[in-house]
């Protein structure tokens, strides 16, 4: 499926959309990892959680939980919430 | 190496590192928003800029592995991404992000974990280990890699001893960006002899390569007025320890309540008493001499009322001791005589090996001031920059 990549994170993917496979939101980020190595944990801490300034979307809705089951038609957006100074 | 060759490392006084005059000093600065090398000249007196390296990243600490003068490791993150550390092994030309960065084990079911928000403190581990380095973090916890840096794992077993975490507390204990585990420190004779420090949480000593570590705070006050127990390590805030290179028996430490010494497995001795009253001996840095055991130079800053952590009375000044802490003399020559209210975190300010010894600190505002005469005499190589967090004085091979 499609994923868009923050440009945060695109000095992994060199690319702003990459395509990758996964019954689950979480099998998608492990392959995203495979493919980029480094990516997922910029992302997704030690104990599983969505870090704090990190959103996902998938086709159009924040999905927090990374068993969320996705289809191969569904497009997957990261997204760096705005912040700091 | 393996840990079974290290234990059998020769005890030995350590020599003195001396610095050929053939290889100029780097320093490595690490800021809130990237981090830059300075390179000097054989005199120490011009300085080519080389950066920035990871622009944008908040960078803790850039560190050069002095086993072989060309390993760099990063502890970066941004403001929107986890942390992670950066390697390099051609002097900072390519870096490589690590496979494995510090990160805390997973809790089991049901169990809340925790998760490393930023690497801050990187040490290289004994010249008989190469390869070896540890790492601590916010939240407090101390890390291993044995592979030069590209994968890290949790090292001894503080991370998850219900004792320690007890003493480390919550995030609420430390420091307003997190609390710190810092100021790992390796005995230059026994790779096995190891040191550590909480903010807060106290000092920590293991001498069987971390299975075991015992709590080094006698001696040590907490501040007063709030009944705290001075017997427990929670309440305890060391700010920066060094260890003497050609006395490892002598510790010195910046802490929260003050300037001290140990010698030994003696108690901590308050040194930072004999500061002048209106300056005190609250402050972050600490920088030993690489030869002689009696000296020591701090950075004071204002630890009254509601703690503004600036240059007290806006005039900055380093302090030396040339005694170990009998006495101490203001070097403040070529510093900002009045309105200069930065100040210098614990990991900005250190000092080469040459002689006379250069010293180099970086400022909260961006600053990067240098001595090439052990403090009688400051000159600024750098403005500009962003808050600086980390200086370290290298020299590549």
């Amino acid at each position: 499926m499609k994923v868009l990549i923050p440009g945060a994170l695109r000095s992994y993917t060199e690319k702003g959309e990459v395509e990758v496979s996964g019954a689950t939101l979480g099998a998608v980020l492990a392959e995203l990892d495979r493919e980029y190595a480094g990516i997922r944990f910029r992302m997704i801490d030690e104990q599983d959680r969505i870090r704090r300034h990190i959103r996902i979307f998938v086709n159009g809705e924040q999905v927090r939980d990374l068993a969320q089951p996705l289809a191969a038609k569904d497009e997957v957006v990261i997204v760096q919430a705005l912040s700091g100074g | 190496m393996t840990r079974n060759n290290t234990q059998a490392a020769i005890k030995k006084k350590p020599t003195a590192p001396r610095v050929k005059s053939t290889r100029p000093v780097v320093v490595l600065v690490a800021t809130r928003k990237g981090a830059w090398f300075f390179h000097g000249d054989a005199a120490r007196r011009n300085w080519r800029v080389d950066g920035p390296h990871f622009l944008g990243h908040i960078v803790s600490h850039l560190v050069l592995d002095p086993r072989d003068g060309r390993t760099l490791l990063a502890a970066a993150k941004t403001g929107h991404l986890g942390p992670t550390v950066f390697r390099s092994t051609d002097r900072g030309r390519t870096w490589k992000e690590a496979a494995q960065p510090p990160a805390f084990a997973k809790a089991p079911e049901g169990e809340k974990g925790r998760s490393v928000d930023h690497t801050f403190w990187l040490t290289p581990a004994h010249a008989n280990e190469p390869n070896v380095w540890y790492a601590g973090t916010s939240p407090q916890g101390l890390f291993r890699s044995d592979d030069g840096g590209v994968t890290w794992a949790p090292f001894s077993t503080i991370n998850d001893d219900p004792q320690y975490r007890e003493w480390m507390g919550t995030a609420q204990d430390g420091t307003p960006d997190g609390p710190k585990l810092h100021s790992i420190i390796i005995d230059p004779r026994d790779p096995r002899h190891l040191y550590f420090a909480m903010s807060g949480g106290g000092v920590h000593e293991s001498r069987d390569g971390g299975s075991t570590w015992r709590v080094l705070i006698t001696g040590m006050d907490v501040v007063e007025g709030f009944g705290f127990d001075a017997s427990k390590p929670t309440f305890h805030d060391p700010h920066c320890l060094r260890m003497c290179p050609t006395n490892p028996d002598r510790i010195y430490q910046q802490n929260h309540c003050g300037i001290y010494r140990r010698d030994g497995s003696a108690a901590w001795v308050r040194i930072g008493k004999s500061m002048p009253k209106k300056v005190g001996d609250i402050g972050f840095p600490l920088v030993v001499h690489p030869r002689d055991d009696k000296t020591v130079w701090v950075f004071p800053m204002d630890g009254t009322t509601v703690w503004p952590r600036t240059s007290p009375d806006g005039k900055p000044a380093v302090y030396t001791t040339r005694n170990g802490g009998k006495t101490w003399q203001r070097l403040d020559a070529g510093l900002p005589k009045s309105q200069a209210w930065w100040t210098v975190k614990r990991q900005a300010m250190t000092g080469d090996a040459q002689d006379p010894v250069g010293l180099y600190f970086g400022t909260s505002s961006g600053e990067l001031w240098m001595s090439r005469d052990e403090g009688r005499k400051w000159n600024c190589i750098a403005r500009h920059l962003p808050e600086i967090y980390a200086v370290e004085a290298a020299q590549f091979a």
